[in-house]
């Protein structure tokens, strides 16, 4: 290093520094390179659509792919084409709106109790844990078949039961911090709690809320496309991923191309999402690995 | 001596990849032989690429390193030519190693015993009965308490000593020709680092097996030593006899670092060595020490001198041998500045005692009587304003504690610390005054770890600017680059990031970021022991500077008894969290003293071959202190009886302030030491004789 | 030692209380009841109230949550919706099929994970790694439902070598679920591999760059001896808590993969349950289902403990 060079450490030089190593690795270039492609489709998808994807045609019921029909048709004769680029558009809307809301929210609380620690710290992690304790799908399930489906419903869902696990991470990486002379000396500064959150501690979480909230997006887009195929999401006839798979799968046997678009497309978009998590998480220096996926 | 070298490295050089993808060495044309039975000392300060040649000689490199050129030879056999198998049976066999921080080099699920088993099953042609006797014979042979204990123990459970102790007969299992120390001793406490240095002495002499010793401690090289090899920025720069390179070194670099080191024998600030050695690659075309070096000419910058014998046979990779005694080797520092006994009271600690246990719920609302186990008791010191008070004692001995007490950051479970001028000093950080606040700062042992990696310098320094002054803009900037200039580092470091930064800049940023709130009184802790003697000796010299300017007061903690001395004028020595001396630095350093402090200081070690350190206590690791008597009890080898075990031993005060915590009367511990110390040193000589 | 695990059975315990708690409240919160369910579009006026009156939906809801949490201790898990059947006797049979099909994901999963990571590890960055880091990174992230679909698809549909459906009925001794459960036990271990793998991965490379490693070689400890020796049992020992966090996480997954393979066990059961709004029901599986991820994790915590030299002698000490 030499002593004449001025390096600029700017938050904008340090996220074009990371944005540079992540396209650097060949998995973090094709997981963004996924990823962007989705988002763009999910804007201008509507606008390609050779069909409307609602329109159903009794006489080109289940056709295979030909030249008018690029994927064939479904069971209503809707082009499977029109149906899988704009399949996307509603998950990622919903996952895109509660993934940042989740992370923002249970990321605070969790760097809030990890600074606080004590008896109050544990009474809360109890609860966080009775949480995690049940399994998503039966969280999700209750409060979807309760209120419906609609997206006023799901982003508050999702927000809410994704961010309960982000508290734990939060809480985690920031007990490692408050360990740290700095914080100490901070405190031994005499600034207030709220300004050692946010100074000292928040720029030193950021690092693994960031990869966290990468990884919630893509659990929190299967939690999604899952309720669909289940049946508890996205209601007919709207186009979405997992609703066409449910929808394709009876006829797999002589129409296997209904299923294939939808699976293609939706797990593209995951695994962009989960390789540029890990091109993320390598940039950043955190283990990703170690986390088990609670 | 005309046998052949054991260890016989030519002309190597290592280097790495750099991230422009040019060849960087680390170690540049070495030579280095051992012969049988010889003991070499390796020194360097950090990154001088000592730890590599010694890894090298085992045909072993780091991730990422490469050999550039030359060769290592063990009995002949060229190290990175050897096939899997052979190097398998020579490393750990014919020739050892020691590593450096032996707590996390044993494997942790594996149990004392079975990791020498194995090394007694890879190398030695024992059968298996025999394994578990020569095992508890080795763990004896390293001097190892209670051997039997040992083998049936995890890594974990033992002292950094203890484990250090089993590295090292794990190292002679394979019965060694040759034996390679890394920094055996960095880390430990003073009396047990003496005690390994001596063990490994002793080992030396009876199976007659040659050492490398690696180490940045000029003092545990020349207790060990015959030959030492001081090394530069990846180059031999000197070579010679011990007694030589420590007495009278013919390079610029070893003079330098021998003024840098405080010691015991010398009240003086050490003199610092500015500036820092060359990055991997960075070494020009001349001399890799030009830029330090106080005769460096044209010559030096133009042309990289050669290892050349110079006066004295000592070989020196200097243009100007010659000159180079010319240069001062011990400390021309200044006078540390020294206070004033009539200055107002400063801050007075009155019995406090800490606890790291929390009361519990249930005890506190039922108003029971307070029975945490304290780590820190009865301690009551004053001081005045512009004074410096050492705090020195083993690890574990409480002293960072309390000065995390003074600052706040953990509340004394008893007792009451008062600031200034008698005015009441809230005991939690939360509650104190801003005022308050900032006369006291803190500064921490590690730069790394106390600052926010995530800020820059210029954002470090205005916390406080901003905190207690109120600054803004233009002034805010200006005062930090005067900060800055103050701690003799530039504006441009402004913008930068402290992992920029060399440890020594670090430290000084973090002297400048607690100076910037003005403070009266600052809380040292261990401040230099995470950097290099060299910058060692600057930091020091900048607090001194800075006190003598602002007459601030200083409590000063550190293991090292010569740092503390070097600024201190009142020393105050704990064991187990409780106080055992305390008065004027130059009585307490002198005897007669508490057997503790003479234990300590008995084990300090000394860049001076003919010094010998005086082991009086064995180095045991006490977890916590006896519940009653005397604290240090059980390890004091001027122990009366039972009155140790169970009264508390009285202060006794002379009238200079000087008072010591002891059962023994000071004209008796007078009698015990001096003469003691007057009628040891003639069979001393006839032993060694 | 004894005093921590009771501590931590202690903890678990007080978790599952607040589980059943949470559970309750949520019940309760949520608009309608078990008469509403049960009445639909009847549920009004009189015949609501006298529902309520029946079945004890008017007493306070603290004396009603302490009725069920009791009965519950005991064993008797209440009346499912209709009011006709136990809950005890409908989750019987099928918690014992999700627990068979877990189990053979586990038996599964866990090992060729623990080998496939040590590979990956040991060779990183090297082809190995590569194939097995870039097939976990597949594995984890798509859907189950995605991942059955394309079996099914693949398996059944086309080369016809396994049945894609479970036409096996809940009752049904344990042998008469095989070829059947073959393709739902590989879609739910492929997930759970590609989890632990990725941390046994990531655990194995860390600790092969440890002091104590280097050390070991530096003995003349032979590689192979070394791994297994010296490497491994500290490799492996986080991974217990990550299999057991995973086995948690998989319990959503099951949910899903039953459905899909129209397989008899207790996710189906839940699908069903909350379709049809068996309040009871619901609430019986969810604490099921919470009990046994809280005591999985307890397990584990105690394997760990009890195989990690280091956590013994801290508690043991304390």
């Amino acid at each position: 290093m030499s002593t004449t060079a001025v390096p600029q450490n700017t938050a904008l030089s340090r996220f074009t520094g990371v944005l540079g190593d992540v396209i650097s690795r060949p998995s973090g270039a094709l997981g963004l390179g996924l990823v962007a492609a989705h988002l763009i489709m999910a804007l201008i998808s509507p606008y390609l659509s050779p069909y409307d994807y609602k329109e159903m045609n009794a006489a080109m019921m289940l056709a295979g792919p030909d030249a008018s029909h690029w994927l064939g048709t479904d069971h209503l004769g809707r082009d499977v084409f029109s149906r899988t680029i704009q399949g996307g558009r509603e998950a990622i809307l919903v996952t895109g709106i509660a993934t940042p809301v989740a992370v923002f929210w249970g990321g605070m609380v969790g760097i809030f109790f990890g600074l606080i620690g004590g008896r109050v710290d544990e009474v809360l992690m109890r609860f966080v844990d009775a949480f995690l304790s049940l399994p998503w799908i039966l969280k999700m399930l209750v409060l979807i078949v309760t209120f419906g489906t609609g997206i006023e419903v799901l982003i508050p869902t999702l927000a809410f039961f994704y961010g309960i696990p982000v508290i734990r991470i939060a809480r985690a990486a920031t007990h490692d911090v408050v360990a740290r002379d700095f914080v100490s000396a901070a405190r031994a500064r005499g600034h207030k709690r709220l300004t050692i959150m946010r100074r000292e501690l928040l720029p030193n979480v950021l690092d693994t809320l960031m990869v966290e909230g990468a990884m919630r997006w893509s659990w929190m887009l299967l939690a999604f496309s899952s309720l669909s195929f289940l049946g508890f999401g996205v209601s007919p006839p709207a186009p979405d991923w997992g609703l066409m798979i449910s929808d394709a799968r009876g006829y797999m046997s002589f129409a296997p191309w209904g299923v294939l678009g939808p699976v293609i497309a939706l797990s593209s978009l995951i695994i962009g999402i989960n390789l540029t998590a890990d091109a993320l998480a390598k940039a950043l220096g955190i283990d990703r690995a170690q986390k088990a996926p609670v | 001596m005309t046998a052949a070298p054991i260890i016989d490295i030519q002309d190597i050089s290592i280097g790495f990849t750099g991230l422009s993808g040019s060849t960087l060495p680390v170690l540049r044309n070495i030579d280095l032989s051992v012969r049988p039975g010889e003991s070499v000392g390796l020194v360097g300060e950090s990154g001088s690429g000592k730890s590599t040649l010694a890894l090298a000689a085992m045909g072993y490199l780091k991730r990422g390193l490469r050999v550039l050129n030359g060769s290592s030879h063990f009995n002949g056999d060229d190290m990175f030519s050897q096939s899997r198998k052979s190097l398998e049976h020579i490393r750990g066999g014919k020739l050892g190693l020691v590593p450096q921080n032996s707590g996390q080099s044993l494997t942790p699920t594996l149990r004392i015993g079975a990791q020498l088993t194995e090394a007694l099953r890879l190398h030695s042609k024992l059968d298996q009965a025999q394994y578990r006797a020569r095992v508890l014979e080795l763990l004896g042979q390293v001097r190892l308490p209670d051997p039997e204990a040992i083998y049936a123990r995890f890594p974990h459970e033992l002292s950094g000593g203890q484990q250090q102790r089993v590295a090292i007969a794990m190292a002679l299992a394979g019965e060694p020709d040759a034996l390679l120390l890394d920094e055996p001793t960095t880390g430990l406490d003073v009396t047990t680092q003496a005690h390994i240095l001596e063990l490994l002495r002793d080992l030396a002499a009876e199976t007659g097996m040659a050492m490398v010793y690696v180490s940045h401690d000029l003092g545990a090289i020349a207790r060990v030593c015959d030959r030492v090899v001081v090394m530069y920025a990846g180059e031999v720069v000197l070579e010679s006899t011990a007694k030589q390179v420590l007495t009278a070194p013919t390079h610029p670099y070893a003079r330098g670092l021998l003024a840098s080191i405080p010691k015991l024998s010398d009240p003086h600030l050490p003199t610092a060595l500015d500036g820092r050695p060359p990055a991997p690659g960075k070494a020009g075309a001349g001399c890799a020490f030009v830029d330090r070096c106080g005769i460096a000419s044209g010559l030096c910058r133009s042309s990289r001198p050669p290892l050349a014998a110079g006066p004295g046979g000592a070989m020196s990779r200097c243009h100007h041998a010659e000159q180079a005694n010319q240069l001062p080797m011990t400390s021309t520092g200044a006078d540390p500045e020294r206070s004033d006994p009539n200055a107002p009271a400063a801050l007075a600690l009155d019995k406090v005692s800490i606890s790291y246990a929390k009361q519990g719920l249930i005890e506190k609302l039922l108003g029971k009587e307070d029975t945490r186990p304290v780590t820190v008791d009865g301690i009551s010191v004053a001081m005045k304003r512009g004074e410096t008070l050492g705090l020195v004692g083993e690890s574990g001995s409480g002293k960072s504690t309390i000065l995390k007490s003074i600052a706040g950051l953990l509340p004394p479970a008893g007792g009451e610390i008062t600031f200034g001028d008698g005015g009441h000093l809230p005991q939690e950080v939360e509650r104190r005054s801003n005022d308050h606040l900032r006369r006291i700062q803190l500064i921490f042992q590690n730069p790394d770890d106390s600052m926010n990696p995530r800020h820059t310098i210029a954002e470090i320094l205005e916390q406080p600017l901003k905190l207690y002054f109120g600054l803004k803009g233009q002034a805010l900037h200006d005062r930090s680059a005067e900060l800055l200039e103050r701690v003799r580092l530039g504006a441009h470091y402004m913008t930068r990031l402290p992992s920029q930064l060399s440890g020594g800049e670090k430290q000084r940023v973090a002297v400048a970021r607690a100076f910037a709130a003005e403070p009266e009184l600052v809380l040292c802790d261990e401040v230099t022991s995470a950097l290099d003697v060299s910058v060692q000796a600057a930091v020091l010299d900048l607090l001194n500077e800075l006190k003598q300017e602002q007459g601030t007061t200083y409590v000063f903690v550190s293991h090292d008894l010569a740092v503390v001395r070097a600024l201190s004028d009142r020393v105050a020595v704990l064991y187990q969290g409780r106080l055992c001396e305390i008065g004027p630095s130059e009585d307490v350093y002198a005897l007669p003293s508490h057997p503790y402090t003479e234990v300590l200081l008995g084990a300090v070690l000394e860049p001076d071959p003919d010094y010998a350190p005086k082991l009086t206590a064995d180095d045991v690791i006490e977890l916590a202190p006896p519940a009653q008597g005397c604290p240090f009890q059980r390890r004091c080898p001027r122990k009366l009886g039972a009155i140790c075990d169970t009264d508390s031993p009285p202060w006794q005060q002379q009238p200079n302030g000087h008072a010591v915590r002891c059962h023994i009367s000071l004209e008796e511990l007078n009698r015990l030491q001096v003469d003691e110390a007057r009628s040891d040193e003639t069979p001393k000589e006839t032993l060694s004789a | 030692m004894l005093r921590m695990f009771i501590r931590r059975l202690f903890l678990g315990l007080i978790t599952v209380a607040l589980v059943s708690l949470i559970i309750f409240a949520g019940v309760e919160f949520l608009p309608g009841d078990a008469c509403t369910a049960f009445l639909e579009r009847e549920a009004q006026g009189k015949i609501l109230e006298n529902c309520r009156e029946e079945l004890g939906l008017n007493r306070p809801a603290a004396e009603r949550y302490l009725e069920w949490a009791a009965n519950a201790l005991q064993g008797n898990l209440g009346m499912s919706a209709n009011g006709e059947d136990s809950i005890g006797s409908l989750v019987g049979a099928r918690l014992g099929n999700s627990l068979l099909l877990a189990a053979c994901a586990l038996l599964t999963g866990v090992p060729l994970a623990i080998v496939l990571g040590v590979i990956a590890g040991l060779w990183r960055d090297r082809p190995a790694d590569l194939i097995v880091s870039t097939a976990a990174i597949f594995a984890m992230t798509i859907p189950e439902f995605v991942s059955a679909t394309v079996l099914i698809l693949l398996f059944s549909v086309w080369l016809g070598w396994l049945p894609g459906i479970v036409l096996t009925s809940a009752d049904a001794p344990v042998a008469e679920f095989f070829p059947e459960i073959i393709l739902p036990v590989i879609v739910l271990s492929m997930v759970m591999t590609a989890h632990i793998l990725r941390m046994v991965r990531s655990s194995v490379i860390e600790v092969m760059n440890g002091d104590y490693i280097q050390m070991a070689t530096l003995k003349g400890v032979p590689y192979w001896q070394m791994v297994f020796r010296h490497a491994l049992p500290n490799a492996l020992l986080p991974a217990i808590n990550v299999v057991a966090l995973t086995i948690a996480w998989l319990l959503g997954g099951v949910v899903v993969i039953e459905v899909v393979f129209n397989y008899p066990g207790l996710g189906r059961m839940m699908i069903d349950a909350i379709s049809d709004r068996d309040l009871p029901v619901v609430q019986a599986l969810a604490l099921i289902v919470a009990t046994v991820y809280v005591f999985v994790n307890l397990t584990a915590d105690m394997l760990t403990m009890i195989a990690n030299p280091r956590l013994r002698t801290l508690y043991t000490r304390k």
